[in-house]
């Protein structure tokens, strides 16, 4: 068998005395679609952060493309990654937000050249050149010189996918990515997701979109109260749930 | 109603409306009591589209304004009357070389300090932020203690240095060895010592104002800078300050001006800045007042200066944030054409 993408086992999550992750197991294959749904609160956002590493496991196995999320594994032991070690792990996955979170000070150019330039340090002739396909992709090609604030919603979530992608990140992670977007400006993100899905990309997304879901994934997670409640093709999940906590979510949703 | 109004309805009424109902109705000349009253609100309507617009107009406000004006004006022609000024005196010093001299040490005062300032404040920003205990604790502590002394204690303090530690050396504790720099008293001139004690002092209000600027910016901000892999120096100088400048840029602008004027104290270390040249000169010619509104008119005049380049910087770190900006307004126009 292959390394999975994303593989975790018994990941575990508090913040305080509140145990938010309560053993989460799940496999994410290369090149394949997962969508998170579940509840609000039931630890969605948690556990994507913790696949960026922008929250340490407290226990389990976490890992991406093969290494271990937070740790070193040397010699039998776990040695706990220094924060520059974690940056730099941080680059296998893109994340795109809810609230898009563009740098309001910088031109959308900017904002994508910002990251690969500094941080992956590659020549900026080379990444402006990129950074104009990725714009095209995502049918945002003459809108180089805006900032951020004079696009609409739509636009700003695209403009954030396109800064994801331009570090040419293994797996991108989407939360919630449509949730605050005016319903007539949906439909251009997911279009952009779909084509994205279509070239291969490995994705794990939360979302309430449950065409989408069913029309993409390739596995779609239902999660409740920090566990996985049901996971499996889309159409057995949401066709035919075998559990009473997912029959009653997505008779809410729906 | 007279023929005018009634020539308004008829010619107003139909140039929007288009329906023929209208034009009917208020031709019928016995009806038109009943139809004005019964047709206000459209009428006003056609009013509003078809008529040529009267802006309206504030005698409030040009009444304040002569009258300012007139007071002002009085004002000023006492002030330039009155022999007592001595307005000759004035202008025979405004350029003098002490005060020229005094003037340029001053803006050196200020540039050196507020940079120095700026530089220490934001690191104690930064430290107050940390998640680390000790450094948060250091930064607490440093600003605690000098925003509750008096600067010109402070002041007085680094100037007489010496007599706490007359020798400034580096070396290990409890007689280990040591290497002598120099004498307290070389080493820190009273030009030193001014430039030390406002740059410390500045230092712990910058370190507010600034870390009230880094606590402006949306949180989303830090998870998308440390999902790009940045690191925090860089996530902390390539985002999250030149966003916090648009708040702290302000507030900045004040100490500044406050510490224009506030290198004033460095005169009682001797150190011959404007103040101080314009005493020396009224101590020997009595021109008392006229020398301080020479020293004045050149606070003025460099606090206008400085005024004018925290405006560039305003809009410079404003940009992004504003949507009428003349930039925006100009690279629209540039990617329509
Ligand atoms: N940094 C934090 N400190 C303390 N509690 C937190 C923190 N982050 C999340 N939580 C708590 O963890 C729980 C799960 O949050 P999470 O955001 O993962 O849920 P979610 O499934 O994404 O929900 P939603 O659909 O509302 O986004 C919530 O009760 C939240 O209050
Ligand atoms: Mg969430």
């Amino acid at each position: 068998m292959s390394t999975a993408m994303v593989e975790a086992q018994g990941v575990r999550k508090s913040f305080g005395p509140v145990e938010i992750l309560k053993g989460i197991d799940l496999r994410v294959e290369k090149g394949s679609v997962t969508c998170l749904i579940g509840p609000s609160g039931s630890g969605k956002t948690t556990f994507l952060r913790c696949i960026n590493h922008l929250e340490k496991v407290d226990a389990g196995r976490l890992s991406v493309d093969g290494s271990l999320v937070g740790y070193a594994e040397r010699n039998g032991k776990l040695y706990e990654l220094k924060e520059d070690q974690t940056a730099q792990a941080r680059l296998d996955a893109g994340m795109v937000f809810q609230r898009f979170n563009l740098f309001p000070h910088m031109t959308v150019m900017e904002n994508i050249l910002e990251a690969p330039v500094r941080v992956q340090k590659r020549p900026r002739a080379e990444v402006l050149k990129e950074a104009q396909v990725l714009l095209d992709r995502v049918g945002l090609g003459h809108r180089g010189d805006s900032y951020p604030q004079e696009l609409s919603g739509g636009q700003q979530q695209r403009i954030a996918i396109a800064r994801a992608l331009a570090m040419k990140p293994k797996l991108m992670l989407f939360d919630e990515p449509t949730s605050a977007l005016d319903p007539e400006l949906v439909g251009e993100v997911l279009d952009v997701m779909k084509d994205l899905a279509e070239e291969g990309m490995t994705m794990v997304v939360v979302t309430h979109e449950l065409a989408f879901a069913r029309q993409v994934s390739d596995q779609v997670v239902f999660m409740d109260q920090g566990v996985v409640v049901e996971s499996g093709p889309p159409e057995q999940v949401l066709g035919s749930p075998v559990h009473e906590r997912t029959k009653s979510f997505l008779s809410k949703v729906l | 109603m007279s023929g005018d109004q009634l020539k308004d309805a008829v010619h107003g009424v139909p140039m929007v409306s288009g329906t023929t109902a209208a034009p009917t109705t208020a031709a019928s000349a016995t009806a038109l009591g009943v139809t004005s009253a019964g047709q206000t609100p459209s009428s006003s309507a056609t009013h509003q589209v078809s008529m040529p617009v009267v802006p309206l107009r504030y005698p409030g406000r040009i009444t304040v304004a002569v009258i300012l004006v007139v007071v002002a004006a009085l004002a000023a022609a006492d002030v330039a009357l009155n022999k007592r000024y001595h307005w000759d005196v004035v202008v025979g010093y405004l350029f003098a070389p002490q005060i020229l001299s005094g003037a340029g040490l001053t803006l050196l005062l200020t540039v050196v300090s507020m940079t120095a300032g700026i530089l220490l404040g934001t690191a104690l920003a930064v430290m107050r932020l940390s998640a680390n205990p000790v450094l948060s604790t250091v930064s607490r502590g440093y600003i605690w203690f000098f925003r509750g002394t008096p600067l010109l204690v402070q002041l007085i303090f680094w100037y007489n240095i010496a007599a706490l530690y007359p020798v400034i050396a580096l070396g290990l504790p409890f007689g280990g060895p040591s290497w002598v720099i120099g004498s307290a008293n070389v080493l820190i001139t009273p030009l030193g010592a001014a430039i030390l004690g406002l740059s410390l002092n500045e230092a712990a209000y910058m370190a507010e104002i600034i870390r009230g600027g880094i606590g402006s910016v949306d949180k989303g901000q830090y998870e998308a800078a440390r999902a790009l892999g940045m690191k925090r120096a860089t996530m902390m100088s390539r985002i999250i300050l030149p966003q916090a400048m648009r708040v702290v840029l302000p507030p900045t602008g004040n100490q500044v001006v406050s510490m224009l004027k506030g290198t004033s104290l460095v005169s009682v270390l001797a150190i011959s800045d404007l103040l101080y040249s314009a005493q020396i000169i009224y101590a020997t010619n009595y021109q008392t007042i006229a020398l301080l509104i020479v020293a004045s008119l050149w606070y003025l005049a460099l606090t206008t200066v400085l005024s004018y380049f925290q405006g560039k910087l305003e809009k410079r770190y404003g940009r992004g944030f504003e949507l009428t900006s003349g930039k925006t307004r100009k690279r629209r126009k540039r990617s329509a054409a």
